[in-house]
């Protein structure tokens, strides 16, 4: 399958951090993006490639985190199975929305719409539900063994999330190089023609929102151990809804590295907000509205779009250069 | 139980707040008529305005009725700037990227208000506010009743510019079809922007109706745009009458399911609401599907 | 004789108050090449859209290879092999013509090299094998159509739905097309076509229905309806056939 040998050079490098630093503040700030880099990687998958925006991918987020920490604290459930299963549980949860949506026919806006009110539903549940704490939240207890997916370093954590990330843009890459894939673009580009060749469209667009769903759910799932609480407004809030969009967007929608290149840009920023600042809640938001509108106003493609575009004005310069030297 | 002297004031409370209701769903209605686009940012500038009516009390001792009439132009021009020179040029017509310049726009508003004035829930002390009038056998608060006639009000203002003004028939023109209107002469883009900035104008218009009862922090605006949304999607997207009316049945139902039922099912229920209208009607009762 | 494969039978479709085909009945004879013509607005391109499944009929059946697909959702009629064009050309705008065709070649190909190379020899029976790596925007007129049609039969259809192929095509570019029409045909597969350009259906036709405010008011082989006064009125408005036969007369 051609595309993985970038894919294990970028892993290669990745996986070379730990042994060049110790330094906490650096290996939290890359599990952090490698967290955003999942979710986005998720969102890619229905959004970027099946043309489908959803404004509610907290629901699958939160599912995943409440589920892990649930399962481990109020029923004694393996951390590792608990894990499994929250990605099991974001899964369905992306299948029923998925379910009720594409049979009601939404799309577009009306689509973003039910997916941010499906979170928000979500959200105000937990908050008064006792099963999740209600206000409170639910903390995970402390106890640094391995076989309770918790570990005193960061860097056991650092190489998990790596792999997630390995695993996501191995299944993406999976994904568009198949007869699925093909048929989930044709969706994108154009409902009605990809259903008069055939396609399945509704089965389709599902598949790909439980897939999605399953990818951040596991993101959701990762935070809650590495991060030890949860509460509604962490789970299922529109910061991780419009980080889940805002990183493909950044990176380029419909790539397989747009959502990392994107997490890293979203994080990066993230940081220099913090240190101009402070931590006063809003103002990343405010930059992360602003850093969409601009780039969908001046870069609608996003990184990988601007390497492609730059790629062609060399070989176009390159070309009429030999031509030059041809005729001169 | 279901005596008119209990029915009766429930039901006149409610055609009032439905009168707010209908206001701001007007305001998202006719953007959606005119423009084609689901405007994600009209419940943080709703937010907005409250915010700014309510500083036009606290500072500058505007009552809000009053208030309302400075406000409105001010809004006006920051929604028409928004369209004019923000969202229709980011957009490059597209319409996944209409939604998230949308999207972004008000996640930008949102958390600026909530960086500059954080989460705290503020009111404002109108004394005659609650004040009661008496109609009928019914005693409705003064601030409610103002409400209802500044929104009939309004609504008779938007009538009078759609039908005998040129701005109006021209924004007819551009909903109907947009080619033909372009082709006319007519300048797209700066209907667009009217049209847009008539949306937002209700918005301030309807803040400051809301000031005086009710509360304001970062996140207000977006309980009464959710309702807003449910509306528009019932009474058909782009149907002023549907804005209308179903403005007014939603207020008179929230009141009369308040006065039986409780405050119990709250916010859920909204969402619950809107997510089914979504799922089983988005043409809604007057509209054409989208 | 044999079955026709495609059969319409009585088949309206109100909209609201407007009824845009009003008890329209035609067939399709296996292997032949079959015309619906008409003037703009008769409903042509509603026919179509009811037998490839894009739409429900109000009233009436639709019969293909002895079945009732009334209904069936387009995917499926697709995978019994009922193809069609869209009118104003529906191309995946971000794709390549290889892609293009691919997503058509993938029904009975699961592997994507097997799609992609099977794409390419469509590709080059409708002579756009020099554009398989063109993306879909930057075509011609010509070459769009092309590719619609490549699509099309890049699902190895029995019946081919072609609505207005030949339309925005410059008479040089019709003619080109013409013998890659026949020659689908010629391979067996069932062609409905609905087209403006009389010279195309004259010569490709071998049976022609006419539509005209939703019904079906002529049909004969395509000298027949040329000679129909009731088909000259159609496009031409009342009385326009015995103008023109009286215009004759007098020299």
């Amino acid at each position: 399958m051609k595309g993985t040998s970038t894919i294990l050079v970028v892993l290669a490098l990745l996986a070379l951090v730990p042994v060049l630093t110790t330094s906490n503040v650096v290996l939290n700030f890359l599990v952090t993006t490698l967290l955003i880099a999942l979710v986005g990687q998720g969102w890619n998958l229905l959004g970027g490639y099946g043309g489908q925006y959803s404004f509610g991918h907290a629901a699958f987020f939160g599912t995943g985190a409440y589920v892990t920490a649930i399962l481990q604290m109020r029923y004694g459930v393996n951390a590792w199975l608990g894990f499994v299963l929250a990605i099991a549980a974001g899964a369905l949860v992306g299948a029923i929305i998925g379910a009720m949506s594409f049979r009601s026919g939404l799309r577009g806006s009306y689509f973003a719409l039910v997916t941010l009110a499906f979170a928000e539903v979500l959200r105000i549940i937990a908050s008064v539900a006792p099963i999740t704490g209600a206000g409170v939240g639910t903390l995970i207890k402390l106890d640094l063994r391995p076989e309770a997916f918790q570990f005193q370093s960061r860097v056991p954590f650092y190489f998990i999330a790596l792999a997630l990330v390995a695993a996501s843009l191995i299944i993406v890459r999976m994904i568009e190089d198949s007869r699925f894939g093909a048929y989930l673009v044709a969706v994108r580009e154009n409902e009605d023609a990809a259903r008069a060749l055939g396609v399945d469209v509704n089965a389709v667009k599902l598949a790909a929102m439980t897939v999605s769903a399953a990818i951040t759910a596991a993101a959701g799932g990762f935070y809650a151990q590495y991060f030890l609480f949860v509460d509604s407004g962490i789970a299922y809030g529109p910061w991780i809804s419009v980080e889940a969009l805002l990183a493909p967007i950044i990176g380029g929608v419909g790539t397989v590295f747009g959502p990392l290149l994107g997490a890293l840009v979203v994080k990066t920023l993230g940081e220099l907000a913090k240190l101009v600042t402070g931590d006063a809640p809003g103002l990343d938001l405010v930059i992360y509205g602003g850093v969409l509108v601009l780039v969908v106003a001046f870069a609608p493609r996003g990184i990988a779009g601007l390497i492609a575009d730059a790629r062609r004005l060399v070989r176009r310069f390159h070309d009429k250069a030999t031509m030059e030297r041809g005729n001169g | 139980m279901f005596t008119p002297v209990i029915l009766v004031p429930a039901v006149l409370n409610g055609l009032m707040t439905g009168a707010v209701y209908a206001l701001i769903a007007l305001g998202l209605t006719l953007i959606y008529g005119v423009l084609h686009i689901i405007n994600f940012a009209h419940g943080a500038l709703l937010t907005a305005a409250m915010f700014a009516a309510f500083f036009a009390h606290k500072l500058l001792g505007f009552d809000p009725y009053m208030a309302a009439i400075g406000l409105s132009p001010l809004f006006f021009l920051i929604g028409y700037g928004l369209q004019r020179y923000v969202i229709g040029p980011a957009a490059h017509g597209e319409d996944r990227n209409i939604l998230l310049v949308t999207l972004g726009l008000a996640v930008v508003i949102e958390n600026a208000l909530l960086y500059a004035f954080r989460a705290d829930t503020r009111t404002i002390n109108l004394p005659y506010a609650f004040d009661v009038v008496e109609i009928g056998t019914a005693f409705i608060a003064v601030s409610r009743v103002i409400a209802f006639a500044t929104v009939i009000a309004v609504a008779l203002l938007l009538w009078i510019l759609m039908r005998f003004t040129r701005t109006g028939k021209a924004i007819r023109a551009v909903a109907k079809e947009k080619l033909g209107a372009e082709l006319s002469g007519i300048d797209v883009a700066h209907i667009y922007a009217v049209t847009f900035g008539i949306g937002t104008a209700c918005l301030a218009i309807a803040a400051c109706l809301l000031l005086p009862t009710y509360y304001v922090n970062p996140h207000a605006g977006n309980a009464f745009v959710l309702v807003a949304f449910t509306i528009v999607v019932l009474g058909g997207m782009g149907s002023v009458a549907g804005a209308l009316l179903g403005g007014l049945f939603v207020g008179v139902v929230e009141s009369l399911s308040g006065l039986y039922l409780g405050e119990s099912l709250g916010q859920i229920g909204i969402f619950v609401m809107f997510i089914l209208v979504l799922l089983f009607r988005p043409s809604g009762l007057f509209g054409a599907r989208a | 004789m044999a079955e026709p494969l495609l059969r319409v039978e009585n088949v309206s479709k109100r909209f609201g108050g407007l009824l845009a085909v009003d008890r329209a009945s035609f067939a399709a004879e296996r292997g032949r090449i079959t015309a619906l013509i008409g003037p703009n607005g008769a409903g042509k391109t509603t026919l179509f859209a009811m037998v490839s499944g894009f739409l429900a009929p109000t009233e009436g059946r639709i019969h293909y290879d002895g079945a009732d697909i009334t209904g069936q959702p387009p995917h499926k009629l697709a995978r019994r092999g009922v193809a069609r064009t869209f009118q104003i050309v529906q191309p995946f705008a971000e794709l390549t013509v290889r892609e293009n065709i691919a997503v058509g070649s993938h029904l009975y190909r699961p592997a994507r090299a097997d799609a992609l190379a099977a794409a390419a020899k469509v590709a080059d029976a409708v002579d756009i094998g020099d554009l398989l790596d063109t993306a879909a925007t930057a075509l011609t007129v010509a070459a769009r159509k092309r590719l619609e049609l490549a699509r099309a039969l890049a699902i190895e259809p029995r019946l081919l739905l072609l609505d207005e192929v030949l339309a925005g095509l410059n008479p040089s570019e019709v003619r080109d097309m013409v013998p890659v029409i026949r020659a689908i045909a010629n391979q067996g597969v069932t062609i409905v076509m609905i087209e403006h350009i009389m010279q195309a259906v004259m010569s490709l036709a071998e049976r022609v229905f006419v539509l005209s405010e939703g019904r079906i008011i002529a049909e004969g082989s395509p000298q027949e309806i040329a000679a129909d006064p009731r088909v000259v009125e159609a496009y031409l408005g009342r009385g326009a056939a015995q103008r023109m036969t009286a215009g004759a007369a007098n020299g």
